[in-house]
């Protein structure tokens, strides 16, 4: 049996898997089917100082091969977090990221601050959300914006740092070299691509926000290449994410050059596919005769 | 044990209902002795990235009833499976309706389906103990459905179509407001449920719906499936469908 052990910024996770930020809440959900030990980490929802409602429904709508979303946010804050969730989930023997957004940089620092004494073990800054007015995104499509909100909250965060970086820019590559220099840990890609559909027969669009976050296989490619590119241009490590459904686009993703990999629409079409993903995984290593999953990391061997 | 799972359930039957819905049972034993009615499942038509929310209409020992009408090419999927064909059901979800009142006079409850909103009322008369009524709206004679399994329950039962070509010409709020019982359940379009609604309000009998929405996980992780409802102290908050409902006391839902 393979190690599938990975190490992100100092921290150890038994494997690559964590479940994607907005996808599985804080795990009590999913923990009713396995226990959450089966993942690497767990990404919580994204967590805002005070409470936020979210957006007016519909916040779903499916497309080919994937599915748009526009929740914005919607979560009980982080003292709620940490009063009623943190204490079970930090029990579950899987590693907790917690991922904070804000509407300005002051909010992103007192959140961090915030959760420097608690049991989270890494924090996943979210300048990527593309659902809500202010913040989220805004701070994620320039290197000045990433590198000046990064270095703020670097300055007040104790915890492992984790960038998530939005696909919706020119080049990511970029953008991801400003994290690191700001002193980002890790980043993580791709949050959802924006995308928007339209009902034909009321000429409204789908979701209620108009526009909402494409993922699911359709973003697959996408996600490979962003990562690839990321892994070429910095030395921190790399948590790639965007549309993996099965092992294969695990070891994929892995190949492309992240060092582990975030799991997120999958859970909707099957709420076993992280199972599925990390057996598949390791019978793909033992057949292989890789002795650790961190071997397929950067593994591709490009034309 | 697991509250809901998966389970690759065979069809045992596969019945046409009118033009566009479709009435099939399915083996479940894993998931069939957890359900109760008015929770609803979660099926994965092939090929497709989203699962579509199916109340169950009815519960058997090992079998579980979906009757559903064809929407979009999900739906659509799901319908052109065969007796024999397995489906991919995640279930059961959500919370059912309340049908005990140990500290209540509930002798008579009054169902209210409408249209596609029809089905998962069958599976709470089945299972409430006292006096059935049903009241049943459709847009017209071919849409009715499920009036025979209503009766073979021992409900009274009174349908209503929009253009008058069956039952009653109208609205289910006609038959209804001539109608006296303790608890009302209802299921179907936004307007009928306010309609409802207010009629059970201004008796002050208790009322219990059931809500549709577009939905992605169905346990509530994703928060997708947001509904406007009301706190005790009249503040508006978004609950979500899969998880806090799909039943909701109608007092808490905020109709638009």
């Amino acid at each position: 049996m393979a190690d599938l052990s990975v190490n992100i910024a100092g921290v150890t996770l038994q494997n690559p898997l964590i479940g994607a930020s907005g996808t599985v809440g804080f795990g009590r959900e999913y923990a009713a089917l396995y226990p959450l030990s089966t993942l690497g980490g767990i990404s919580c929802k994204g967590l805002t100082l005070k409470e936020r409602p979210g957006n007016p429904p519909p916040r779903i709508a499916e497309t080919p091969g994937g599915m748009l979303n526009s929740v914005g946010l919607q979560n009980p804050g982080v003292e709620a977090f940490l009063k009623e969730e943190l204490p079970w989930l930090s029990a579950q023997g899987t590693v907790v990221i917690a991922n904070i957004a804000g509407s300005c940089e002051a909010d992103y620092c007192a959140m961090a601050e915030r959760l420097n004494d608690t049991a989270v073990d890494m924090i996943e800054l979210n300048i990527s959300c593309p659902n809500v007015k202010e913040g989220g995104v805004q701070f994620g499509t320039s290197c000045e914006s990433v590198g000046a909100i990064t270095k703020a909250v670097r300055a007040h965060c104790r915890k492992p740092l984790i960038v998530k970086l939005s696909p919706n820019v020119s080049d990511i590559a970029e953008i991801a070299a400003a994290a690191e220099s700001a002193g980002a840990d890790a980043v993580s890609l791709i949050n959802t691509l924006t995308g928007m559909r339209i009902d034909i027969r009321t000429r409204r669009p789908i979701l209620h926000n108009n526009t909402g976050g494409l993922s699911g296989p359709a973003v697959f490619p996408v996600a490979v290449r962003m990562v690839w590119q990321v892994k070429n241009r910095v030395k921190i490590p790399v948590i790639g994410m965007g549309g993996i459904s099965t092992w294969q686009d695990a070891v994929e993703m892995m190949l492309a050059g992240a060092d582990a990999f975030q799991v997120g629409a999958a859970f909707f079409t099957d709420p076993y596919a992280p199972v599925k993903i990390l057996e598949g995984l390791n019978a793909y290593l033992d057949e292989n005769h890789i002795e650790h999953v961190r071997d397929l990391t950067g593994g591709v061997k490009p034309w | 044990m697991k509250p809901y799972d998966v389970e690759a359930c065979k069809i045992l039957r596969r019945t046409v209902l009118g033009a566009d819905c479709f009435d099939v049972m399915v083996l479940a034993p894993k998931l069939a002795p957890l359900a109760r009615p008015g929770q609803f499942a979660n099926i994965l038509p092939r090929g497709k990235t989203l699962r579509r929310p199916i109340s169950i209409c009815g519960i058997g020992k090992d079998t579980l009833r979906f009757v559903f009408q064809v929407r979009g090419e999900g739906t659509k999927e799901l319908a052109a499976l065969s007796v024999g064909d397995t489906m991919d059901v995640f279930g059961p979800l959500g919370n059912g309706f309340p049908l005990d009142f140990p500290n209540l006079k509930i002798r008579r409850a009054a169902f209210v389906g409408g249209g596609i909103g029809t089905p998962p009322m069958l599976a709470a008369a089945a299972a409430f103990p006292g006096e059935k009524l049903a009241v049943l709206g459709f847009r017209t004679k071919a849409a009715v459905l499920l009036e025979e399994d209503f009766r073979a329950l021992g409900c009274k039962v009174a349908v209503t179509t929009d253009d008058g070509s069956y039952g009653v010409h109208g609205l289910v709020t006609v038959p209804l407001s001539e109608e006296s019982f303790d608890v009302c359940y209802a299921c179907g379009p936004a307007p009928m449920l306010k309609a409802v609604a207010a009629l059970c309000a201004q008796r002050k009998i208790p009322c219990y719906v059931s809500l549709e929405q577009r939905m992605a996980c169905g346990v509530g992780a994703c928060l997708g499936c947001a509904t406007p409802l009301r706190w005790p102290d009249g503040t508006v908050h978004y609950g979500h469908v899969c998880k806090d409902g799909p039943v909701f006391s109608a007092a808490d839902v905020v109709f638009s």
